[in-house]
């Protein structure tokens, strides 16, 4: 990697792509548990990753590892091109916003901003400058004097993102930062943070176990589960062509269906698809959304597919009996018994729906995941 | 809503027990600081003759300034022990901790009087200490200096007053969250500065704590003098106590125990304060 010459914008840093951090064969056990198992990971420069997973899937100890808070059993993390598990915490341009925000408690916001100037023998001129304009980026510039007890959560949370990026790091940790926020403030919250890691092109390390809020947020997403990663993909990816089943049932809803695939033509049920995937069983993923209700006049004009036929139809038809129907605003969820399976379908708010009724799907939108 | 007869209940006692043990025996001494004895014998005639003559003669301020300046040593020295004891215990003992917490306690559960006999068989010219230095050849007689002197005071109130000092300042750092020093690391604070900006500032309730403690337990002793002090190490104690005893000048006494009384006050009422004012949660 060349040293990026004075001229270069942060933002022009982050379109050469070029790689930050690289986790290489990562491994973390606390005594016998095997915490994370041969991780490697890429992070670009000027990138916004998530590292999602549920409540000991090893998340937050990749974060922790990367900070320098814990020593990795082996492996090796690199950052422009320097190891970087080798230095202690504080010799790491690599800054963290703690889950509970670890604000300290006898300085006032002002002097929470300016401690890792302060510590880290910032000049003395320049301290009340770079402090203000922190605040100012995270729009806390009139509390800069209270005590973080007096702060609310989001305001807490304001304090702790300022006192992090004034260091200026190369990589900013986050640990589900807005886990304790309500929910509209987390939305708030969601986009400000977004906009301000494009404002400062700084690369975001965020961990969440809300699937939701890595896909809101991210360029990528890393799936972790049981300390081993599932997938690395943009959000978009990650929810069309999710790699295993896991994947797809966490990312979203999903029907896995489990189908038996022979010349190209999978069977599940009585229905038949055509498919790429090798002959042999196969679990494919549906999305609810990818279901459709077709209306009765619609389906009386298509033919109904001969079921034995050797190139199997790309519109998937089949009729199901509604067994429940959750009305949830802006869209229905249906469960529907489709051959003595039930099938999870998510349609536009319609009228209540009793009975038997037609529905049809794309070939192309169930996709072949690994178990 | 309690009933009337349960918070009577609940009342009468510790409020009986507070007049009858503190409020009265804290105004007979009260009293007592205005009277006078003649001929032997107490004289119920209000005067302030005991206050004038505390002012008049320096010996009751030179012993006064020597008892502070042991209570300051021993607090000093506690402080000094203690605190990394409790640092260590708190970030580094790991499994050892509920060990090394029991052997600080057990002392506490030793009788005072066996402990200061202990430091008289250490120290004493045919003592421990003097026996070792002489096998080594350090000495080639008994050093009677250090039995029977400050030194001998402090070094036996600083032994029995370092698990006080010890138990709040344990305390107070235990209850620093580890995050926030992962978060000063993680800003770039080395160990020695997050120690100083974080620590320190952060156990600072529980440090005033554990020196209050080991200075005023210091101040108010008098059994450390008796057993190992000498003439040389009076404190204040000392001089009450005789005063209420072989030299029978009850209202003398009384008057030093409400000077120290006034003094002790004070401080508890300071270093209170200041705990409030460092408490952060």
């Amino acid at each position: 990697m060349t040293a990026p010459s004075s001229n270069v914008t942060p933002q022009a840093l982050a379109d050469t792509s070029a790689t930050l951090l690289e986790v290489r064969n990562i491994a973390k056990n606390f005594g016998p548990h095997r915490v994370l198992k041969n991780i490697s990971l890429e992070i670009a420069a000027g990138e916004f990753l998530t590292l999602l997973g549920e409540s000991g899937s090893g998340k937050t100890t990749l974060l922790r590892l990367i900070a320098g808070f814990e020593q990795p059993t082996s492996g090796e993390i690199w950052m422009s091109g320097a190891h970087l598990d080798t230095l202690p915490p504080y010799r790491r341009r690599v800054n963290t916003v703690f889950q509970n925000y670890a604000l300290f408690p006898h300085l006032n916001v002002q002097e929470n901003v300016a401690y890792g100037l302060e510590v880290t023998r910032a000049s003395k001129s320049e301290i009340p400058t770079r402090v203000a304009d922190a605040l100012r980026m995270v729009k806390m510039q009139s509390f800069a004097s209270a005590r973080p007890a007096t702060l609310s959560g989001g305001q807490q949370q304001r304090v702790a993102l300022a006192r992090a990026l004034v260091n200026r790091p190369q990589l900013l940790l986050l640990d589900e930062p807005l886990s304790a926020l309500d929910a509209n403030l987390r939305k708030q919250m969601q986009s400000e943070l977004k906009s301000l890691q494009r404002e400062l092109g700084i690369t975001f390390l965020f961990v969440t176990h809300d699937q939701d809020e890595a896909m809101a947020l991210s360029d990528r997403v890393a799936l972790l589960k049981d300390g081993a990663l599932e997938q690395v993909a943009t959000p978009r990816e990650i929810y069309v062509h999710p790699a295993t089943a896991y994947t797809a049932q966490f990312i979203g809803q999903t029907n896995l269906l489990h189908a038996q695939v022979s010349n190209g033509v999978a069977t599940w049920a009585s229905l038949h698809w055509p498919t790429s995937a090798p002959n042999g069983p196969a679990i494919f993923s549906l999305r609810p959304e990818s279901i459709r209700l077709t209306n009765d006049s619609q389906f009386a004009e298509v033919p109904r597919p001969a079921g034995e036929s050797a190139v199997a139809p790309a519109t998937i038809h089949f009729r199901a009996t509604i067994l429940q129907q959750t009305f949830s605003g802006s869209s229905e969820q249906l469960e529907i018994n489709c051959a003595n399976h039930a099938l999870r379908v998510r349609i536009a708010a319609t009228n209540q729906l009793s009975g038997e009724h037609n529905f049809h799907f794309s070939s192309a939108s169930a996709t072949p995941v690994r178990e | 809503m309690h009933s009337r007869l349960y918070k009577l209940a609940v009342s009468l006692p510790p409020l009986t027990w507070v007049a009858l043990f503190l409020l009265i025996p804290y105004a007979l001494m009260f009293a007592h600081s205005f009277w006078l004895v003649r001929d032997g014998f107490l004289i119920h005639e209000w005067n302030l003759q005991n206050y004038a003559k505390l002012f008049q003669n320096p010996v009751y301020a030179n012993v006064l300034l020597r008892t502070a300046r042991i209570a300051a040593s021993v607090t000093l020295l506690s402080l000094l022990l203690g605190y990394p004891l409790a640092y260590y215990m708190s970030f580094h003992a790991g499994l050892r901790k509920d060990l090394l917490y029991q052997l600080v306690i057990v002392p506490l559960w030793v009788s005072y009087l066996v402990r200061g006999y202990a430091w008289k068989t250490i120290l004493g010219s045919e003592g421990v200490l003097n026996g070792f230095l002489q096998y080594l050849h350090i000495t080639h007689a008994p050093v009677s200096l250090f039995l029977y002197s400050p030194f001998a005071v402090v070094l036996m109130l600083t032994h029995i007053y370092t698990p006080f000092v010890f138990l709040p300042l344990y305390a107070s750092i235990e209850h620093i969250p580890r995050n926030l020093i992962e978060a000063s690391h993680d800003l770039g604070a080395t160990q020695r500065s997050t120690f100083f900006r974080i620590i320190l500032p952060l156990s600072l309730p529980g440090l005033i704590a554990g020196a209050t403690f080991a200075f005023v337990l210091s101040l108010g002793d008098f059994l450390a003098p008796l057993l190992v002090g000498g003439p040389s190490s009076i404190m204040i104690a000392n001089i009450v106590q005789s005063l209420f005893g072989t030299a029978y000048d009850w209202p003398l006494g009384a008057a030093i125990s409400v000077c120290i009384l006034l003094l002790t006050v004070t401080l508890l009422f300071l270093t209170e304060r200041l705990e409030k004012k460092w408490a952060f949660r």
